[in-house]
């Protein structure tokens, strides 16, 4: 077991490829997770351009009706999977230490294991577009269309087999932040004076926990259906398709809630900065997204209304999906009460902050619409649910993740932004957004059906569409300003300072970048807005607070770089891209994911016995 | 100023390299692995949920044989049943060993849980085979595939558990001092127990309850395990 180690010896680089290849470093792992995300957010908005200009006009023939099954599927997983959930994951990493001041994850090995895993599951999702193998069946890829029968070719075995590897990531790193925020906080850092990101991300990651092991479950039969010949969505044998949507959405409403409490938790760090006030009501908001979670799981089934569950069913549903709706709003008052006779300051995050509030107005209350059973008859499948599905998405949890990033990144990057281009980018995204989804509650009502690839002329459905296409683009505008006021202020812009926002949490507290130890001197929190409190007992004594020193990193222990977690994952993706080789022979898949096995069990061995590197450590202040 | 914490370093497991002078410090006070340990256990319960779930739904409802009834044997399952929880019983001890210092007995009572554990597997493997052998492949029913599905990925989790406990006892073979920490045999019987305890459950539920359950034409399934318990006293 021992020899295995020191084959290569244990990585001690902090620059270059290969200290980016086995960093440990949360704040490194975040920066990964949101290059990742933003990368798969243009493929993922490449395909919604796809399905826009097909949509554009009646009879369009950009596309066969095969391929546009592939757009929205991959669009919609994309999205979800690869966009908003390592979106959350960057925040995570990149925050949650800082913010309870601690030096990094309690795993910062299964922290770099979490995101290759994610990177490697990802791109083996798309490595069906290389072999023409898409998966068509959804993003909810209900059974049986995904039975062997109704969908030949390896598309859905791609979708399925990823979604699993992509699920193991996001266990892991769901572990890891539980176990991180429990029991890492910084002295006198009680549950009830954390930031309220560091609970939402507790939340969030309580669900994640929780939510992924039944769609691991639920690919597990779908995988064993077509790969071994099982038998539980096969109706010849009795199987029960109804038997997926259950599982399917007891996990996916969980996940709807894993998706947009993170942008929460962003909000609620931004309105109280830019307000010049505490967060009004904060435990109310904690409790409210406690309850949240907790009432995630008794929801699931208005998902499926229309499947025939019965009355008793429905109108249950129907209950437990207006009620989740009331701590939700209390949420809404809470931020709107933080604002109210504030010294509101109309920066870049606060305007997409507010644009959020707005927007999970508008999809909250269609949400609450098609809580009512006889009502969502009416809405089943037509193009209402899908403006409902990208107010909240993209209006909430996407507005959200960009008032973060605007937030954070001089803290990120030690440069400041061009506020202009900022505040061009935050008003052509929401007149872009609103002039996209908006029409398509009128579509949805007028009948148009969701994932039709084309319609005839005379439904009267061209104007609407026409209009949303050009709100796609006007989205598509947007984003290229934002991509140039990130890549313009990393070389031009203005040195940040550590606290241009006069913030209310730790992070703020140290410079920025943040020093690879994050914290010389741990903190002792005495309340509350932590910072805050540090800077008002300064200002009574007539200081200010300057940002913590740079100390040495070589006094400080810090854990070493690894290529374990590389090795690890690059054979759990082995497992299950070797079951996805379609060459003549089928029964070779076998062998060769079992090659997979053995290089994670390698892994896995090699990360168990790993000695720490040699004593080396960058200059102080350099990043 | 620069009053340098090493104490609060970030901790992560690093077994064997370096043995731990002391456990990191934590807000809790419960190590960072247990706790992981402990949120594992959490999401693998919905894991086997969800399986026995899958299970309960289509107990039933097969329409080709064979039928549990046809093939499930329930004495030669209740020995290995036994067998798995005098294991659990082992490793108390072994744990209770690894806490006292004794590395003999901990080594002892390690290879005893290995011998019970691997003789459960062996009855599955067993089980299985004969199964195949009287006409339950994989692929035959609803019974058949949820049934494997089910019971193999318990089976999955108790050979990894022996994976775990056979790299504990050749730690503990070769550093009889203090090596592994009575925190590393504690966290391998958390996972060992939980295992367990799911075993328990689906002994119940597909053995001494869904057992019995005949084929379409042979009345109702779900009365017939309780009539096969009362026949025992009759």
């Amino acid at each position: 077991m021992v020899t295995i180690t020191g084959v290569i010896p244990r990585p001690n680089t902090y620059t270059g490829l290969w200290s980016w290849l086995t960093t440990v470093d949360h704040k490194r792992i975040g920066a990964l997770y949101g290059f990742s995300a933003f990368f798969f957010f243009i493929v993922g908005g490449i395909e919604a351009g796809i399905m826009r200009v097909q949509l554009a006009t009646s009879d369009a023939s950009l596309v066969s009706a095969d391929w546009f099954n592939a757009m929205f599927t991959m669009h919609g997983t994309t999205m979800i999977f690869m966009v908003i959930m390592p979106f959350g994951a960057t925040f995570f990493n990149f925050l949650v230490p800082l913010m309870i001041g601690a030096r990094d994850v309690a795993f910062p090995r299964l922290n770099a294991f979490s995101y290759w895993t994610f990177l490697f599951g990802a791109l083996l999702m798309h490595g069906g577009f290389l072999i023409g193998q898409v998966p068509d069946a959804g993003w909810f890829s209900y059974a049986n269309l995904t039975a062997a029968p109704f969908s030949e070719g390896k598309g859905l075995d791609f979708w399925a087999l990823s979604l699993q590897v992509l699920g193991v990531a996001s266990l892991a790193a769901g572990f890891n932040f539980v176990v991180t925020i429990i029991n890492m906080r910084a002295p006198g850092m009680s549950l009830m004076r954390m930031p309220v990101f560091v609970w939402m991300t507790l939340v969030t990651s309580i669900l994640l926990v929780l939510a992924f092991p039944i769609i691991t479950v639920a690919l597990i039969e779908l995988t064993a259906d077509r790969q071994f010949g099982a038998n539980f969505f096969n109706t010849a044998a009795g199987g029960d398709p109804i038997l997926w949507q259950h599982l399917f959405w007891l996990f996916g409403h969980p996940e709807v809630y894993i998706l947009i409490l993170p942008a929460m938790g962003v909000v609620s760090e931004i309105i109280p900065t830019y307000s010049r006030k505490p967060l009004f009501g904060y435990p109310v908001v904690v409790f409210s997204g406690i309850v949240i979670a907790i009432m995630s799981w008794a929801v699931w089934s208005h998902h499926m209304f229309t499947v025939g569950l019965g009355p008793i069913a429905n109108s249950v549903f129907t209950i437990t999906t207006m009620l989740i709706a009331v701590p939700t709003g209390v949420k809404i008052f809470n931020w709107i009460g933080t604002m109210w006779q504030g010294s509101i300051d109309l920066r870049t995050p606060m305007l997409m902050a507010i644009g959020f509030v707005a927007l999970f107005i508008v999809g909250g209350l269609s949400g609450v619409s098609h809580a009512v059973s006889p009502s969502d008859f009416q809405q089943q499948d037509t193009y209402y649910i899908v403006a409902h599905i990208h107010y909240v998405l993209f209006g909430g949890a996407i507005f959200g993740i960009f008032a973060g990033i605007y937030y954070w990144y001089p803290k990120i990057t030690g440069k400041m932004y061009h506020e202009t281009l900022g505040k061009v980018h935050f008003w052509l995204m929401f007149i872009g957004m609103n002039l996209t989804f908006f029409p398509m509650h009128y579509a949805g009502l007028n009948g148009m059906p969701r994932r039709i690839y084309t319609y005839a002329e005379g439904f009267g459905w061209e104007g609407m569409n026409l209009l949303a296409t050009i709100g796609y683009f006007v989205i598509v505008i947007s984003l290229l300003i934002f991509m140039h006021n990130f890549f313009r202020s990393l070389k031009k812009g203005e040195e940040a300072g550590h606290d241009p926002w006069d913030a209310p949490t730790l992070e703020w507290s140290i410079s920025s970048p943040p020093p690879v130890y994050n914290f010389a001197e741990v903190p002792v929190v005495k309340g509350q807005d932590a910072y805050w409190i540090t800077k008002r007992e300064a200002a009574a004594r007539g200081e200010t607070v300057p940002a913590e020193p740079h100390v040495d990193p070589s006094t400080i222990h810090l854990p070493s770089p690894s290529y374990w977690p590389l090795v690890t994952a690059f054979g759990v993706v082995w497992i299950a891209g070797g079951l996805l080789i379609d060459v003549g022979w089928d029964y070779i898949r076998f062998p060769v994911s079992f090659i997979g096995g053995l290089i994670t069990i390698i892994g896995v061995i090699g990360w168990s016995n790993e000695p720490p590197a040699e004593e080396h450590h960058e200059p102080a202040g350099h990043h | 100023m620069a009053h340098v914490d090493t104490t609060h370093a970030p901790a992560e497991h690093e077994p064997a390299a370096h043995p731990p002078a002391h456990e990191e410090e934590t807000t809790t006070g419960i190590s960072h692995r247990k706790l992981l340990m402990w949120v594992f256990l959490g999401s693998d319960c919905l894991f086997f949920g969800s399986l026995i779930a899958t299970y309960m739904v289509y107990r039933g409802q097969s329409i080709v044989g064979p039928y549990p009834a046809d093939i499930i044997d329930v004495p030669i399952t209740t020995i290995s049943t036994f067998v798995l929880l005098m294991s659990s019983f082992a490793m108390v001890m072994a744990v209770a060993a690894a806490r006292n210092g004794n590395q003999k007995r901990l080594i002892q009572w390690l290879i005893c849980t290995i011998i019970l554990g691997g003789g459960f597997i062996g009855f599955q493997v067993y089980e299985f085979n004969l199964f195949r052998v009287e006409g339950l492949r994989y692929e035959t029913n609803l019974f058949s595939s949820t049934f494997f599905t089910l019971t193999g990925f318990h089976g999955a989790h108790v050979t990894l558990g022996l994976f775990w406990l056979l790299c504990l006892t050749i730690i503990a073979w070769r550093n009889p001092a203090g090596r592994p920490s009575g925190e590393d045999v504690d966290i391998a019987g958390l996972y060992w127990h939980f295992v367990d305890i799911v075993w328990i459950v689906i002994f119940t539920l597909l053995y001494l309850i869904g057992g019995f359950d005949a084929g379409p034409d042979a009345g109702h399934a779900a009365t017939q395990g309780w009539q096969w318990i009362t026949g025992i006293f009759a």
